[in-house]
């Protein structure tokens, strides 16, 4: 099973995420009213660690554990879907109070209210589906 | 201080998200992003296949759906372990703002006087409003904080860049024009 890998790097990024109390809606609410650095140091932090071992794998040419080279894909850049869905997903991610990751980790640290925004989520998803060749991009 | 029970400052956790952008890619040459579970979930569970978004092969994202399920699996055996619901230490000026919006009781991770399964229509209708909202805007923006913030941003993507600054701009207008108008 080599997706049980999988389980074991979200077992370890959940108890990340909630020792962090990144998954706070008062932590988040806290960032967007400048209060405290906690949110920033933790996004800048990551952010830091992520480019420097990019910058590693791409300098020493490293390849994965089974010897292939690492693929890296940038996300298609357009500035309208960038802009436009980023806005909508910032009022979401204000509104709940958490992004996609804390949604999973709020549900299964025993708030089960949290299903409700996640099945919204994913009917606003299916929505984006239908909509695509209609929006802007 | 005391790793089990205590929270952790930002500068042990941060680093430790952002190992994950080298531990995916080294270990299973996968880019860390969590929304487009999402968009797998609608792809498997839905009858979507018609539509052509979601007409494509989920089962080769399984890993990403993996994730996930491990992400609510490793929150659920930490609140196992260590009781969750304690008050979050959070700056006075915060809990100022907050209380004036009615919100008093800063234990657990989310305000019970809105996120409880006894609460109003209207906080259900934001809640739902809300979500839909992550989904839409995540999809629209092709990621969301992992996949832009954390690993766009380490990859210096411009487009990443562009949809973070989107994102803070959604918060601040959510938190400081909409919300006193909400609560």
């Amino acid at each position: 099973m080599k997706n049980i890998k999988f389980i074991v790097f979200g077992i370890l990024f959940g108890i990340i995420l909630v020792k962090s109390e990144a998954v706070a809606w008062f932590r988040i609410q806290e960032m967007f009213r400048f209060q405290s650095f906690h949110m920033y140091g933790i996004i800048g932090s990551a952010v830091l660690v992520g480019a420097i071992s990019i910058l590693i794998i791409k300098k020493f040419k490293i390849n994965t554990l089974s010897g292939e080279p690492v693929k890296f894909s940038d996300k298609p850049f357009n500035k309208v879907s960038n802009v436009t869905g980023g806005v909508l997903f910032g009022l979401g991610w204000a509104l709940v109070g958490s992004c996609p990751g804390p949604l999973y980790a709020l549900f299964g640290a025993g708030h089960t209210i949290i299903i409700i925004p996640i099945i919204s989520a994913i009917i606003g998803v299916l929505v984006y589906g239908l909509l695509k060749d209609k929006l802007p991009h | 201080m005391n790793f089990i029970t205590e929270p952790w400052p930002w500068y042990v956790s941060g680093p430790l998200i952002g190992l994950f952008v080298p531990l995916l890619l080294i270990i299973g040459n996968k880019q860390l992003g969590i929304s487009s579970s999402l968009k797998h979930i609608c792809a498997a569970c839905l009858p979507v296949q018609k539509i052509p978004f979601f007409n494509y092969d989920w089962k080769k994202n399984t890993w990403n759906l993996f994730l996930v399920f491990g992400i609510t699996l490793g929150a659920f055996i930490t609140n196992y372990i260590v009781d969750l619901n304690y008050e979050i230490l959070i700056s006075d000026a915060t809990k100022a703002d907050l209380s004036e919006m009615g919100i008093t009781n800063f234990i657990g991770f989310i305000p019970a006087e809105i996120y409880s399964w006894n609460t109003t229509l209207p906080n259900l209708i934001l809640m739902v409003l809300g979500g839909f909202l992550i989904g839409f805007g995540t999809r629209y923006a092709n990621g969301c904080t992992s996949g832009h913030a954390i690993m766009g941003l380490s990859l210096l993507n411009l487009g990443s860049l562009i949809a973070v600054i989107g994102f803070f701009i959604g918060g601040l207008v959510m938190t400081h024009l909409l919300f006193p108008l909400i609560f």
